[in-house]
């Protein structure tokens, strides 16, 4: 009974009691969901151009992160720091494409995917063997302060991550909608054989993708590192973009936003309000539940492609 | 630079390890197993305690030739922090040297609570320096685990009385609000039966707060404690990157760091600088000084640095974690040389160590000795007690560098004993162990 009053009476009575914390709770956890998002979007541009699921972009976030935080206690200005790990991040997608990609063409999605697992190990090894397994301090000047709006408190911090987030949809979809590249990418994503045949590289596209998917990583790594430190956890935050693809579909971009959006407030207000009835720690379980239960109704996601087969 | 360093470093260990065992064949070795984690998510703070133990073992070889002549041969096993890793690590390493493993020192209260039941088989110390299991502090019943120099629940108890110091008296403690953040692990659950019981004594309301491994996302956790909860303190048993996130969570809704306090796991510099000026006030205990302003320090920049041996870089000598392994390595390698004491300047069994540890007496003058004067307060282990009680201190990160704000606080021993002694009894009684009696 009381674990029943704890699920079905106690949190609304709770959020009916106190709505400025609820409004709280669901700021916070959009907030945190933009970071899950970025994460998410260098899934889902692998995904949409190859069909690649890639298990290696949590270790491309934390090679990125880390080539940057070494650059810089190396004796590199900030933004040169910037300009070379971009073209470490464009070099690391053109080896992928080269070494890893180009000899698997063709090849089952499976065979890509353990592909990529290996190229996970490798970066996650390659990096720190480069640059060291201790935690390194990221600071870019972004204030972590809160500050209150209407009895509201909002971390500084979020609010730059969410613009940074919305920055970085906004370039991608200029990028994909009114570029000869974007084009092509688009065109790879829909049919590799139609493309094919109308002259458009495929291996060109790949090397671009990752690319892309590089410097998202990149950004993703400044945001995390930021707030985290930069060090070996870094590649876990995937496990947090896992649930927002399986909801938000991993074929579309706005789905990888709009899911992290979800995500990160269903998990937040789960846990305040309904996380003690099951003995608190629920938000990294309930996340998963919740996106499961999306795929209930919407199996390819909430965005993402419906695939219809004739036969 | 840092990959043809490794390659040299691997060439030259491997170059030297042979060569150590054609010149040194005929001499006595003891051979001590070293688990770490240089890997994984904890290996930020599993390394510079890796080192630090290994740097203090090296410094024993070069200055002293080892203990009483009996060289000092150390072995490391990456666990990565998980516990069927550091099973496998004991399992390898058990049986190494002439007279098996010397002690195990897991550095993980998972790994140590899986291997307790066969180091009593295999008659080798586990040696869980203030973490793993409390209870185990009952020598009658845990014959072979040491917990020295103080343990979670004494941590815990110590913090209560800070805390009540704080408030102007323990009898202010009621009605205060007090929240445990805890890794969801049974490392972070030790201290809740000490924090109930200690609630319900000083009337003060407790509120435990769960995170889920490794701790990487904490803002529901903290909007619940600085926005609806508001306790008057929180006390933190975390460790790795949970450290560093609550610490900034904790600023990020505007929870005084004055009243944060983490356990001694939760308060070394990979805590605190990556959560940069928004650390500065939080506090932690400690049982040990920070710092390299000691003799043991000046022998190891001498003995091993000196002699390009280091096994870290020299600005990370004397950091928290640094001097915690140091320390871990002082009682393994005290506990033998009061074996040797009384069964010679051989290498000992686990068995001849294990009495080693209980008749183990650091008092101010041999400490003074082992260049640890004010470093640490004085311990001393029996049959009964493994655990020593020893008092701790709470330390404030200042932006740089920790700084002791309190004098020693002694443990609420009279509370904490008998609750050791029901649990160790409880365990006894399940596991069919018959107590042994200790004079």
């Amino acid at each position: 009974m009381e674990f029943l009053t704890a699920i079905f009476v106690s949190p609304f009575i709770e959020i009916y009691e106190y709505p400025l914390f609820f409004i709280e709770v669901v700021l916070g956890g959009l907030l945190a969901g933009v970071m899950y998002s970025l994460v998410a979007l260098g899934f889902v541009l692998i995904f949409k151009a190859s069909g690649v699921f890639n298990f290696a972009q949590g270790a491309m976030v934390l090679f990125a992160a880390l080539t940057l935080v070494g650059l810089i206690e190396h004796g590199f200005p900030i933004w040169l720091a910037l300009i070379s790990t971009i073209i470490v991040m464009i070099a690391l997608a053109m080896a992928i494409e080269k070494v890893v990609l180009r000899k698997l063409v063709n090849q089952e999605p499976i065979i890509l995917f353990m592909a990529t697992i290996g190229l996970s190990y490798f970066l996650d090894g390659f990096g720190q063997t480069l640059w060291g397994s201790d935690v390194k301090v990221l600071d870019l000047g972004i204030p972590n302060a809160p500050i209150e709006f209407l009895g509201i408190l909002v971390n500084q911090f979020d609010l730059v991550a969410a613009a940074s987030a919305g920055t970085l949809v906004a370039v991608l979809a200029i990028f994909f909608q009114k570029t000869r590249i974007g084009r092509a990418l688009r065109a790879v994503a829909d049919d590799h054989q139609a493309a094919l045949s109308v002259g458009i590289p495929l291996k060109t596209i790949w090397a671009i993708v990752w690319a892309v998917a590089g410097l998202v990583g990149l950004v993703a790594g400044i945001m995390w590192g930021t707030k985290l430190g930069v060090q070996f956890t870094l590649t876990l935050v995937a496990l947090k973009a896992l649930p927002v693809l399986i909801l938000g579909g991993f074929t579309s971009i706005p789905g990888a936003i709009i899911g992290g959006l979800i995500i990160g407030m269903g998990e937040k207000v789960a846990e305040v309000f309904w996380g003690a009835a099951f003995g608190g720690a629920i938000e990294d379980w309930f996340a998963y539940m919740l996106a499961l239960a999306f795929l209930l109704f919407r199996p390819q996601g909430l965005f993402g492609e419906k695939i219809i087969e004739r036969v | 630079m840092r990959f043809t360093k490794l390659i040299l470093a691997a060439v030259g260990l491997a170059v030297g390890v042979s060569g150590f065992a054609v010149s040194e064949a005929k001499a006595a070795e003891q051979f001590i197993p070293s688990l770490v984690y240089r890997t994984g998510p904890y290996a930020p703070n599993g390394t510079p305690f890796a080192d630090g133990a290994m740097d203090y073992y090296k410094m024993l070889n070069a200055r002293d030739g080892g203990i009483n002549g009996v060289k000092l041969v150390v072995e490391e096993c990456d666990t990565g922090y998980n516990t069927d890793r550091g099973v496998e690590c004991y399992e390898r390493l058990k049986g190494k040297g002439e007279t098996g493993a010397a002690a195990f020192s897991p550095l993980s209260t998972g790994i140590t609570y899986a291997i307790i039941e066969r180091a009593a088989k295999d008659k080798i110390p586990v040696f869980s320096m203030g973490y793993g299991r409390t209870d185990a502090s009952d020598g009658r019943v845990f014959p072979y685990v040491f917990t020295a120099p103080s343990t979670y629940w004494s941590q815990a108890s110590a913090l209560v009385r800070y805390v009540g110091s704080e408030e102007g008296g323990m009898a202010n403690l009621k009605g205060k609000k007090i929240a445990l953040v805890y890794h969801d692990s049974a490392y972070g659950k030790e201290p809740i039966p000490t924090l109930e019981t200690l609630a319900e004594k000083y009337g003060f309301t407790f509120h435990k707060f769960p995170v889920t491994h490794p701790g990487l996302e904490q803002k529901a956790t903290w909007l619940s404690i600085g926005r609806k909860l508001r306790p008057d303190w929180v006390f933190m048993w975390g460790w790795g990157v949970m450290n560093q996130t609550a610490i900034k969570e904790a600023a990020a809704v505007g929870f005084p760091m004055n009243k944060f306090i983490g356990a001694w796991w939760s308060g070394a510099e990979p805590d605190t600088r990556p959560a940069g000026k928004a650390a500065i006030g939080y506090k932690s205990a400690a049982f040990h000084s920070p710092g390299s302003n000691f003799i043991v320090h000046q022998d190891i920049f001498q003995h091993v640095y000196g002699k390009g041996n280091g096994t870290t870089t020299e600005d990370l000598v004397g950091e928290v974690l640094y001097n915690r392994g140091l320390i871990n390595s002082v009682f393994v390698s005290e506990a033998i040389r009061t074996a040797m004491s009384k069964y010679g300047n051989k290498a000992m069994t686990g068995e001849q160590i294990r009495w080693g540890f209980e008749n183990l007496d650091l008092t101010n003058a041999k400490l003074s000795k082992l260049g640890l004067s004010r470093f640490m307060k004085p311990v001393k282990i029996t049959c009964l007690n493994h655990e020593g009680g020893t008092p701790l201190r709470i330390q404030e990160w200042k932006g740089q560098q920790w700084e002791f704000v309190s004098d020693w606080i002694e443990p609420m021993n009279d509370i904490v004993r008998p609750m050791i002694e029901a649990s160790a009894a409880k365990y006894a009684a399940e596991k069919g162990i018959t107590p042994r009696t200790c004079n």
